[in-house]
C-alpha cells in the first residue's frame, strides 16, 4: 500500500494521513493509491503538513508498517528514547522498527 | 569572556526579530516551504525526523554561568527537557515548534547567543582548543582570534553564500585537541622570533571524501592574519566546484589543483589585499584581548588533592588536566555514563554545570567537539565538591579518551539525513567495555561513530570508527581503523565488509584483544596499528 506522510507545519510533529485528515498514529494510515502526490500538494498548500511524501508501507498483524525503517522509527519516536515515543510504557517498542 | 558591544546585541536583536517576522509570514501561508527553507536553516533551524531541531551556536566552545543556564531552562521550557551538545560544540534541541523559535532565539539573545551561522553555505561557528587560556603549552591565546574571526565572518556579505559550509579552527598548542587538520581551514598560533602568526592549513575536512588539510603556509603574521584567510576564501569562492555539492568543499579544490597553485593563487590574492589595506583595525584586537585577560587567579594555593576516596582519586587522574596557574585545574566533566547517549545532557544536569562553573570556575566553562564538557579553572582544592555534586548528577565518569568516551552524531534515531543508528551502537559499546580495569589496561583509544557518509560523528578520525550505512533497507556498520583528529591527523581505512550492530561489537572486541596481544611498552592503540597494519587486525576480525 501506498501512505502519505510529512511533519505538522506548526510542531512538526510526525503525521499521517488517515483519509479525513492527519493522525499521530501510524497505524490510521490509509492507502492513498495514486493520489498521495496530489493530496501532499493540497495539503501543504492548506498549511496542514510540511515535507509531506509518499512511502510503501504493509499491513501487517500489528497494523500498518512502513517498509523503511526510516520511516518506522518516524512513526515510534526515538528508539534509545522511549520515554519520548508514541509507546512511552513499551520499553521493547525500539524491536517494532528493526 | 568576550562581552557583546552595542553593534553585537543590535545585530543579533535585529534577527530575532526579522525572523519573528518570517516565521509569522510562514505561518499565514505568505512564504511557501521553498522560500522559508533557507531563512530558517539561516537561523539555525532545520526539520528532522521527528520535529524541528534548533541548533545553537556556542563561539569556540565558550559560556559563561547565565548562557548554560539559558541553556538548560530553554530545554525544559520549550523541548523535552535536555539538549544534545555536538561535534561542532554546539547545542541542539530536538523538539521545537516553528511558533516558539522566535521567542527561544529572543531569550538566547538576552545572554548574547543565537543561532546564525550554524547552517547554510557559510562560515561557520568558529572552534578551537577546549583548554584555550588555560593550557601551559600555548603559544598565545587562540579565543581573541576565534573571536576576531567570529566577528569578520557574521554576516560577511562576500562569504555568505560560498560553494559549501565552512569551518575555521584557530589553536596554539603542539597538542590538538580539537581535530584542526580536518577543518576547512586550521590556523595554528606560532612564535617566530618573538613575534606571534599562524601556520595555515587548507582543504582539510571528513564526509564523504575526508582529507587531512595541507599546509599552506607556515607563517603568517598576526596583523594579516584575517587578510590571509580573506585570500583564501576568495579563491575557494570564485572557483569551489558549485556545480557539484559533493565537491564543492574547499579540500575538493585544493586536492584538484593540487597544493602549490592553491597557494600560489592565494598569495596573489593576498597581495592584492595588502594593496587594498584592509587589515582589521589592531584597536580592535586589543579590545577583544582584554576579555580574555587572566582572570584574578588566587595567590598562594595548595597544590594537594586528598586523594583518600578511591573513585574520587579514580576521577582526578582521569578528568583533571594541568592548569597553567598553581593551585588551579582544568576539569573534563564526561557526558559519556555508562550505557547513556553521548553528549544529551538533562536541563538539571545543564543547569548544575552553570551552578559549578559560577562557584568553582570563575564563571566559565567550555564544550569540546568530543561531546564532553569543561571547567577550565578550579581550584584544586575544590575539586573533591565538584566531583562529589557531579556524582550525585550522574556526571562523574572517569573515562575521558578511553573507548567508553565514545563520539556519535545523532544518527537515524533523530537525523533525516542518516542512514543508522549510531546511538544504540555506542550504548552497547559502552556496556560492553564498562569495567573501569579494562578500559584503563587498553588505554586511551578513540571511538567514533557516524550514522552516514556526512560523517558527524568523526569516524573517519576515530582509532576505531565506524560508519553506518543502509543495506537495502537494513542497517550496516563499517569498521574502520587508524584515524585521528590530533597533531598526528590521519585518516582511518575500512577493514572490509561491514557487519550489523552486534557484529561491529564483536569485531571490535576482537581488534582490541589482538592490541592488547601486540603492543609494546607504552604504546596506544593507535601506535600499534600504525607499527603492524591492518593485515593482522583483518586476519583477526574475518578469521
Amino acid at each position: 500500500m501506498k501512505i502519505l506522510t510529512g511533519n505538522d507545519l506548526g510542531t512538526g510533529d510526525v503525521i499521517w494521513w488517515a483519509g479525513d485528515g492527519w493522525s499521530r498514529q501510524v497505524g490510521d494510515s490509509v492507502d492513498v493509491g495514486d493520489k498521495g502526490e496530489e493530496l501532499a500538494r493540497s495539503e501543504e498548500a492548506a498549511l496542514r503538513v510540511v515535507g509531506a511524501y509518499v512511502i510503501d508501507a504493509t499491513v501487517t498483524d500489528e497494523g500498518v508498517r512502513p517498509a523503511h525503517i526510516k520511516d518506522r522509527i518516524r512513526a515510534l519516536g526515538p528508539t534509545v528514547r522511549p520515554d519520548l515515543t508514541l509507546k512511552p510504557n513499551d520499553a521493547d517498542a525500539g524491536n517494532w522498527v528493526i | 569572556m568576550y562581552r557583546y558591544d552595542s553593534y553585537d546585541q543590535s545585530i543579533v536583536d535585529a534577527r530575532v526579530e526579522e525572523f519573528r517576522d518570517q516565521v509569522q509570514r510562514r505561518l499565514a501561508g505568505q512564504l511557501t516551504e521553498d522560500q522559508f527553507k533557507p531563512l530558517r536553516l539561516m537561523n539555525g533551524l532545520y526539520l528532522q525526523l521527528h520535529a524541528y531541531m534548533l541548533r545553537v551556536a556556542i563561539p569556540y566552545g565558550t559560556l559563561n554561568a547565565r548562557q548554560m543556564r539559558k541553556l538548560g531552562e530553554i530545554a525544559r521550557k520549550y523541548d523535552r527537557g535536555y539538549g544534545h551538545f555536538t561535534t561542532r560544540t554546539n547545542l541542539q534541541y530536538n523538539w521545537i515548534k516553528l511558533a516558539d523559535a522566535p521567542d527561544i532565539l529572543a531569550e538566547l539573545a538576552t545572554v548574547e547567543m543565537h543561532a546564525i551561522q550554524t547552517s547554510g553555505n557559510c562560515i561557520r561557528n568558529i572552534s578551537s582548543d577546549q583548554y584555550a587560556g588555560v593550557s601551559a603549552d600555548e603559544v598565545a591565546d587562540p579565543r581573541p582570534w576565534a573571536e576576531l574571526l567570529r566577528q569578520w565572518s557574521t554576516f560577511h556579505p562576500e562569504f555568505t553564500y560560498l560553494p559549501r559550509k565552512f569551518k575555521i579552527c584557530v589553536i596554539a598548542s603542539e597538542e590538538d585537541r580539537a581535530a584542526m587538520k580536518l577543518h576547512d581551514i586550521g590556523l595554528k598560533l606560532v612564535s617566530r622570533d618573538g613575534q606571534v602568526g599562524a601556520e595555515v592549513y587548507a582543504g582539510g575536512g571528513m564526509g564523504r571524501t575526508p582529507m587531512v588539510a595541507p599546509l599552506i603556509r607556515d607563517f603568517v603574521p598576526e596583523d594579516e592574519i584575517v587578510p590571509y584567510l580573506e585570500a583564501c576564501l576568495r579563491v575557494y569562492n570564485r572557483y569551489g566546484r558549485r556545480d557539484n555539492k559533493y565537491k564543492a568543499r574547499i579540500k575538493i579544490l585544493v586536492h584538484e589543483l593540487g597544493v602549490q597553485e592553491y597557494k600560489r593563487q592565494v598569495e596573489d590574492e593576498f597581495a592584492h589585499m595588502r594593496e587594498l589595506g584592509l587589515n582589521p583595525p589592531v584597536e580592535e584586537l586589543a579590545r577583544i584581548r582584554l576579555f580574555f585577560a587572566n582572570p584574578a587567579y588566587e595567590q598562594g594555593l595548595s597544590e594537594e588533592i586528598d586523594r583518600a576516596d578511591p573513585a574520587f582519586a579514580l576521577w582526578v587522574d582521569r578528568q583533571v588536566a594541568a592548569h597553567k596557574q598553581p593551585g588551579y585545574a582544568i576539569v573534563n566533566i564526561s557526558l559519556k555514563p555508562r550505557g547513556g547517549i553521548p553528549g544529551d545532557a538533562s536541563a538539571e544536569q545543564i543547569e548544575l554545570v552553570a551552578d559549578l562553573a559560577e562557584q568553582y570556575s570563575l564563571d566559565e566553562l567550555r564544550v569540546t567537539h568530543a561531546q564532553n564538557l569543561v571547567l577550565p579553572h578550579v581550584k584544586k582544592a575544590d575539586l573533591y565538591a565538584i566531583w562529589q555534586k557531579l556524582d550525585e548528577a550522574g556526571l562523574a565518569e572517569a573515562n575521558l579518551d578511553l573507548i567508553t568516551d565514545i563520539i556519535a552524531c545523532p544518527g537515524l534515531d533523530y537525523c533525516s539525513l542518516a542512514n543508522a543508528r549510531s546511538i544504540p551502537l555506542a550504548q552497547k559499546l559502552s556496556e560492553r567495555f564498562a569495567d573501569t580495569g579494562r578500559q584503563k589496561e587498553l588505554g586511551e583509544l578513540k571511538v567514533k561513530i557516524s550514522g552516514c557518509i556526512n560523517a558527524c560523528g568523526h569516524h573517519h578520525a576515530g582509532h576505531i570508527g565506524v560508519l553506518g550505512v543502509d543495506r537495502k533497507g537494513v542497517e550496516n556498520f563499517q569498521l574502520s581503523l587508524g584515524g585521528s583528529g590530533a597533531e598526528d591527523a590521519s585518516v582511518g581505512q575500512i577493514t572490509g565488509p561491514g557487519f550489523s550492530e552486534d557484529g561491529v561489537v564483536e569485531a571490535i572486541e576482537k581488534v582490541t584483544d589482538l592490541y592488547l596481544a601486540q603492543r609494546e611498552e607504552g604504546e596506544r592503540f593507535l601506535d600499534t596499528y600504525r607499527r603492524i597494519g591492518m593485515k593482522p587486525f583483518k586476519e583477526a576480525i574475518y578469521g
